[in-house]
């Protein structure tokens, strides 16, 4: 290997083109052809020279990354003035130009607007360092702490549950001393277990710990205490100890959707369906395994005629929502092309709108649960039949009376499909939107998608404005830590993988009377092709159900930024101050330690609003009181 | 360009005039060692007599490295004036020029010398300005100190350049075609003959032919000398060769071979028949050839002795004995009676290690006949406290957990959160109640991590208000306002690659990039001294085990002993051939052991200065080193991601312990050395059995004599037990007293 790599190293160089450009950038017109070539064999050595200098301080710092510091070190080793004004945290990418034969590789440096930053709140000041402590071992068992990492690895889950054969199973010697990650272990086991390759039968023996912890968990989560039970999904959410006890917590979810919806019980199913995702949130598991009994119990909570008690007053249309967006997410996640979760899932929707019979209800869910799916299956599946579905509302809406439960049921048919077509219609119709037209293609439904639609292009296009005015860039010193580590886990932090938290000036949590409403935009361009924003608003004593809408975006290319708009908002009750955050993440050609992070960036910042609006709605919804003591 | 050309020309003419003080400082206090060390350490009355010797000479040498400069660059008038002015003969700048600018590369080799070498004529160098080219005292001087085109004109015979590839190609030819039993041995020629031709290549400017023949035979060569390749190959002109480390290394060190005596007769008879003197040549000059009679060694065992810049040790090299035998503990009985009370002041308040208790003091072991004369070097006398610590040393260790295999210690580990990359050392004291860590921001924090809280002494108008004669004085001296769990210490201006804590808890050492040493003390949070003198990146310090001394090794490629009360170095050691990355010293505070950038680990022998050991191996730098608790082992790791086994009494290699798979930077041995353990830049904590590395070994007396050694890959057997951390590579590692585990490194998200 090392023959192969050691002919490139003798000949690399600078080529002269750049000793040219070089010189002509201090004002050295006419250079000679030979001098160039002088210039680059000795500047190349140099820089040689000087980055294996750099080497050095890089392993005394202990790091695997060179920093420009490292560089200014081994410029002064030489005694060379270290190059000032060369700092920086992240990776920048260079930018490529060409033009008049002449190809530049160069740093864009934006111009910087100084009232901007002037008037901005300044950034928050990055962490002190502080010391933590944890048991890495104990005895020669590394215990399964969230500090530690997990026994089993996702991708091992994920190999297992797909390719079963192929893998022998981690944590089955019972001394459990070579964890080691990939090679070590690989390595050991190999030699061992290389000769059989039977899936070994699997214990599912749980410690008394666990069993305990088990037992506490499912208490606290369908127990009356909030509290606890934001802990316990929590711990759900981050414990990287809990692929032993999957089998379980599957089950319990099972068993528990289908006895609570004989018995109409809102508030245990909203409790179960917040532990799916709570599991799903999971970094550490992988529930491919365990679908097939969690998906008819999602389901059930998406298309279920009846979910509470009373369905004229309490609020069970969250939850459809909610249970309709887990849907979608475990589609996203785990759907293949062996096991079609999405076309099966589709067709079930499907099928059960079209019946004629099926009641507000079950049609509301199948609804939420198709347009949940994306922008395509809204296209193709919903918008063809806004009209005999505007018939149908209007039928009842202004027809004669026959029952408050139907009027309901319609009435929420018919802002979920406007919510949701408005924005899809909005990227696909063209402009201008005349009303009447409108009326011609969707019916009785026409007018009303037709203000929506007008106001989706505004905000839409007011966000465009916004973000190409990119004015200011807060790149905190350091992103890259997170609060997670330390602290005190509290409900109102925004926690995002990538690290970077979102804090609402006042904590403002749900039950708090009337907090400032925050408004979180968050754009995202990780597939590449489909840019879309999505735009989170979280006013906690206003609107029943979170306003998200997904508007395209106009914008080409993307910058990281982090936009802080102080100011009101469109749209909303004017009287309070109101806080918007525009998060936009990275393009996924920018750094791939940014990108796989990025891409799970939507959803767990939109997840956490999520469940403090259906804490907020059961609250507010009169039925609720007996659910929530506090 | 031309800026920067300007800045490299004063940057060779400030090494010069940087070097030449530091090195007189070197040479001048080793003149003071013989009765430094034989005062009591407490003293410092000798630091006196030192400062007036080398004050003026100092300033002297500057002047003529001044006046050299100017001269250089034709400023012939201030030459003139500058001479008058300072009352300098006009001889003395032409006999100083030749001087000066040889130890600006080889002030460092020189220093061995002049650390063992005869003081009074040192001391004579110094004072006497006309006479400042007096020989080095000992052989050789020019040898050690060579001047860079003295070197490099070795390079200067003319060869046929397009012959160079015949010739190479024709010995690789008769090599290849060898009994297989030679093969292996004589194949350590090709490297250091194909370095030394394409040198010559470079040198005489045959750049097209050096290339060509770089890129025919570079990948013929050992995958370990992969970094030295590299920056081989970026030279390919012959003023790159001035002024190249690397280069001067390779030239100055004779490249040491161990070849049996039948093999060489084989490799003689061939180059002579085929009248191949260019390679003769080579080899007789820049070749060390180490003969020894008996069998030919196998691959293996010549792969696992090489890897170092300058070839495998001499055999002589380690022949030295080394006394690493404990020292005797004093008896301490168990009630305190009061004596000692002169040592009240605060100047060197070490500790022994390892006492016995008083019940166990009559103990068989009277005297290891391996183990230094107590008095050998001077310690300091034990205080109160340190006695009060040792009695609690004795309490804890018995009820200190027997590690074995089967019990695994438990593993602990600090994580530093929010350090954002910059964690660069940290250092625990030996109790483990504080932790020290050094960051790239320069700063020096300490933390409590039991819940006794930090406090500064008073100052000095509220401690005249105490009540000097109370028992709780030493309580009421604290000043409870300053109660933190953390305290930083600022002072540096670099980054602080080490650090450690003085054994009775008292002091702090930290180095940094900045070039200095610093002292601080733990009871006013404050720095006490600034220790300067190494004038580059300091990479690593340590207090000794007793206190009182420490060293200190880096970028200049010396390790330099210093005692705290000295503001200049008790010892300079010097013979490594590329940076000090790591050093520790020997539990019985007679040795210090150091690791190289240049790969090799040498121990030193604090009373002569000598190098008595020289451990080659290791395939990169090595970053950890750590003795065994009896004192007869070192292990040491690497950025080759291997732990590498060493007996220092018979000087040879024992065990590689194979597993990592990043730069190994901490090592420990449990507190009864029955267990290793390994931290490493790939976030996991390793534990080897150490006992049973250590009993496997087969010593019979050819091993010891000729330094052969059959390696078992047993590593997998060895290993007891791998944990890695989520994302924090493991950059130290400490046994408490109780042999729990302690590990630390900076949380890397």
């Amino acid at each position: 290997m090392a023959e192969e790599r050691r002919p490139k190293q003798c000949t690399v160089t600078v080529p002269t083109e750049s000793m040219k450009a070089m010189a002509e950038s201090v004002g050295v017109g006419q250079l000679q052809e030979e001098s160039c070539a002088a210039l680059s064999e000795e500047v190349s050595y140099r820089i040689k020279e000087i980055a294996q200098d750099a080497l050095k301080f890089m392993h005394h710092g202990k790091r695997r990354k060179l920093t420009t510091s490292d560089i200014d070190n081994a410029l002064k080793l030489k005694n060379v003035e270290p190059l000032y004004g060369f700092q920086t945290q992240e990776f920048i990418p260079f930018r490529f130009a060409s033009g008049g034969g002449r190809e530049l590789h160069f740093y864009e440096e934006k111009e910087v607007d100084l009232s901007d930053i002037i008037n901005t709140p300044l950034p928050r000041v990055p962490l002190d360092v502080s010391l933590k402590a944890h048991w890495l071992s104990i005895e020669g068992v590394q215990p399964s702490i969230p500090e530690n990492p997990p026994p089993a690895p996702k991708e091992q889950q994920k190999v297992e549950s797909t390719e079963p054969l192929k893998v022998v199973k981690p944590g089955q010697e019972e001394e459990g001393t070579i964890h080691g990650k990939g090679m070590t272990a690989a390595d050991s086991k190999g030699k061992d277990k290389g000769l059989i390759r039977l899936k070994p039968r699997s214990t599912h023996e749980l410690s008394v710990e666990q069993q305990l912890y088990y037992k506490e968990i499912t208490e606290a989560c369908v127990g009356s205490c909030e509290a606890k039970r934001a802990e316990a999904l929590q711990s759900i959410a981050t414990d990287p100890g809990l692929y032993q006890m999957l089998p379980r917590f599957s089950t319990f979810i099972s068993e528990g959707v289908r006895v609570n919806v004989v018995q109409n019980n809102l508030a245990l199913l909203i409790y179960l369906m917040r532990m799916v995702k709570a599991l799903m949130d999971n970094p550490t598991l992988y529930l491919e395994k365990y679908l097939h009994e969690l998906i008819p119990a999602v389901v059930t909570c998406i298309v279920s005629k009846q979910l509470c008690l009373r369905p004229d007053v309490d609020n069970h249309w969250a939850l459809r929502d909610f249970a309709a967006r887990l849907m979608a997410q475990s589609c996203k996640t785990f759907s293949t092309t062996t096991n079609n979760i999405q076309s099966r899932i589709t067709k079930t929707f499907t099928k059960s709108w079209l019946d004629d019979k099926t009641q507000w209800t079950t049609r509301y869910g199948c609804i939420a649960g198709l347009a949940e799916l994306g922008p395509d299956v809204i296209k193709t599946l919903i918008l063809p039949r806004l009209t005999v579905e505007g018939a149908r509302i209007k039928s009842v809406m202004e027809g004669p009376v026959v029952s408050n439960i139907d009027k309901i049921g319609a009435d929420h048919v018919q802002s979920l499909l406007l919510k949701h077509c408005a924005s899809v219609i909005a990227k696909i119709r063209p402009q201008p939107d005349s009303v009447e037209q409108y009326r011609m293609d969707y019916g009785y439904l026409g007018p009303m998608l037709c203000s929506h639609v007008m106001k989706a292009r505004t905000q839409a296009a007011l966000q465009a404005q916004q973000v190409n005015r990119t004015t200011l860039t807060i790149t905190q010193p350091r992103p890259t830590l997170t609060v997670s580590q330390s602290g005190p886990r509290t409900p109102s932090i925004i926690k995002v993988p990538s690290s970077l938290t979102l804090m609402s000036p006042r904590p403002g949590t749900p039950s708090q009377p009337s907090p400032p409403a925050t408004k979180y935009i968050v754009m995202t361009t990780s597939a590449g092709s489909s840019s879309s924003q999505q735009v989170i608003t979280l006013n906690s004593s206003q609107s029943p159900s979170p306003v998200t809408s997904t508007v395209p975006s106009a914008m080409s290319t993307l910058q990281p930024l982090v936009k802080l708009e102080p100011g009101g908002g469109s749209g909303l009750t004017g009287t309070r101050p109101m806080q918007k955050y525009i998060v936009v993440s990275l393009p996924s050609s920018a750094s791939s330690s940014l990108e796989a992070k990025s891409s799970v960036l939507p959803t767990s910042i939109s997840s956490n609003p999520l469940e403090a609006v259906m804490k907020l709605d059961r609250s507010e919804s009169p039925g609720a009181s007996t659910q929530s003591p506090h | 360009m031309a800026a920067v050309q300007g800045g490299q020309v004063d940057a060779v003419e400030e090494k010069d005039i940087k070097t030449e003080p530091s090195n007189d400082g070197g040479g001048n206090n080793n003149a003071n060692d013989g009765r430094l060390l034989s005062t009591s350490p407490g003293s410092s009355s000798s630091t006196g007599s030192i400062k007036s010797a080398a004050g003026p000479p100092e300033d002297q040498q500057t002047l003529l490295a001044v006046l050299q400069f100017l001269r250089k660059n034709k400023l012939t008038e201030s030459v003139e004036i500058l001479r008058r002015e300072a009352g300098l003969p006009e001889d003395s700048l032409e006999l100083k020029g030749g001087d000066s600018s040889g130890s600006g590369s080889g002030a460092a080799a020189g220093s061995v010398e002049l650390a063992g070498g005869d003081a009074s004529s040192l001391l004579s160098r110094v004072t006497s300005s006309a006479s400042t080219v007096a020989p080095a005292p000992t052989k050789a001087a020019g040898e050690d100190q060579p001047d860079v085109n003295v070197v490099l004109s070795a390079y200067s015979q003319q060869g046929d350049p397009p012959l160079y590839q015949v010739y190479y190609s024709g010995l690789k030819k008769f090599i290849e075609s060898v009994l297989d039993c030679h093969r292996a041995e004589l194949s350590q020629v090709f490297y250091p003959l194909f370095v030394h031709m394409y040198l010559e290549l470079v040198y005489n400017n045959h750049e097209s032919e050096a290339k060509a023949f770089f890129e025919k035979f570079s990948g013929d060569q050992e995958c370990y000398y992969e970094d030295d390749l590299r920056i081989l190959s970026s030279l390919s002109k012959r003023e790159h060769m001035r002024g190249n480390e690397t280069l001067l290394d390779f030239r100055t060190s004779k490249f040491v071979l161990r070849i049996s005596r039948d093999s060489y007769q084989l490799l003689k008879r061939h180059l002579q028949e085929r009248q191949n003197n260019q390679i003769w040549n080579i080899i007789q000059e820049h070749l060390y050839i180490d003969i020894f009679d008996g069998m030919p060694r196998s691959k293996s065992q010549i792969d696992a002795m090489s890897g170092s810049l300058a070839g495998e040790g001499k055999r002589e090299a380690n022949k030295a004995k080394v006394y690493y035998g404990l020292l005797k503990e004093p008896e301490i009985e168990l009630p305190l009676d009061d004596e000692d009370e002169e040592a009240e002041n605060e100047e060197g308040k070490p500790k022994k290690k390892k006492p016995k208790k008083d019940s166990m003091g009559s103990k068989s072991k009277k005297q290891d006949p391996n183990a230094p004369a107590q008095t050998r070097i001077p310690l300091p006398e034990l205080k109160d406290s340190d006695k009060l610590d040792k009695i609690m040393y004795m309490k804890e260790a018995t009820k200190r957990i027997r590690l074995g295999p089967e019990i695994l210690p438990s593993i602990c580990f600090y994580t530093f959160l929010n350090a954002y990359q910059g964690l660069t050392a940290v250092d625990f004291t030996d109790d483990s109640s504080l932790i020290a860590g050094g960051f790239a921001d320069s700063t020096v924090r300490v933390w409590s991590v039991t819940p006794k809280k930090l406090r500064k002494v008073k100052s000095a108008a509220d401690l005249n208000l105490i009540d000097k004669e109370s028992d709780d004085v030493l309580e009421r001296i604290m000043d409870e306002k300053t109660a933190s769990e953390l305290k930083i210490l600022y002072g540096h201006s670099g980054p602080v690659y080490g650090i450690s804590f003085s054994p009775d808890r008292n002091y702090l050492l930290s180095s940094s990039e900045d070039g200095t040493v610093r002292l601080w003390s733990l009871q006013t949070f404050t720095c006490l001294v600034g220790y300067k003198g190494h004038n580059y990146p300091v990479w690593d310090t340590q207090f000794s085990p007793h206190g009182y001394y420490f060293i200190s090794g880096g970028h200049d490629r010396v390790a330099r002993l210093w005692a705290t009360d000295h503001y200049q170095p008790l010892r300079i050691f010097s013979g490594h051939l590329a940076d000090v990355t790591c050093t520790r010293f020997h539990p019985n505070s007679n040795y210090v052991a150091t690791g190289s950038s240049d790969r090799t680990i040498r121990v030193w022998d604090i009373l002569t200065g000598n190098c008595v050991r020289i451990f080659t191996g290791h395939k990169g730098p090595i970053h950890s080193l750590a003795f065994s608790p009896n004192g007869k082992f070192l292990a040491s790791g690497a950025t080759d991601s291997r732990v590498l086994l060493w007996d220092i009494g018979h000087g040879l290699m024992i065990g590689e312990l194979k597993g990592h798979t990043d730069t190994v930077y901490s090592l420990r041995f449990s507190r009864d050395g029955e267990i290793l353990a390994s931290g490493s830049m790939d976030n996991t904590v390793r534990l080897w059995n150490a006992t049973k590395a250590f009993d496997d070994l087969e010593t019979d007396d050819f091993t010891a004599a000729t330094g052969h050694v059959h390696l078992h890959d047993n590593s997998q057997e060895l290993l007891l037990g791998a944990y890695t951390s989520k994302s924090t590579p493991v950059i130290h590692l400490h046994f408490t007293r109780r042999n729990l585990l302690l590990a630390a490194g900076g949380y890397n998200p």
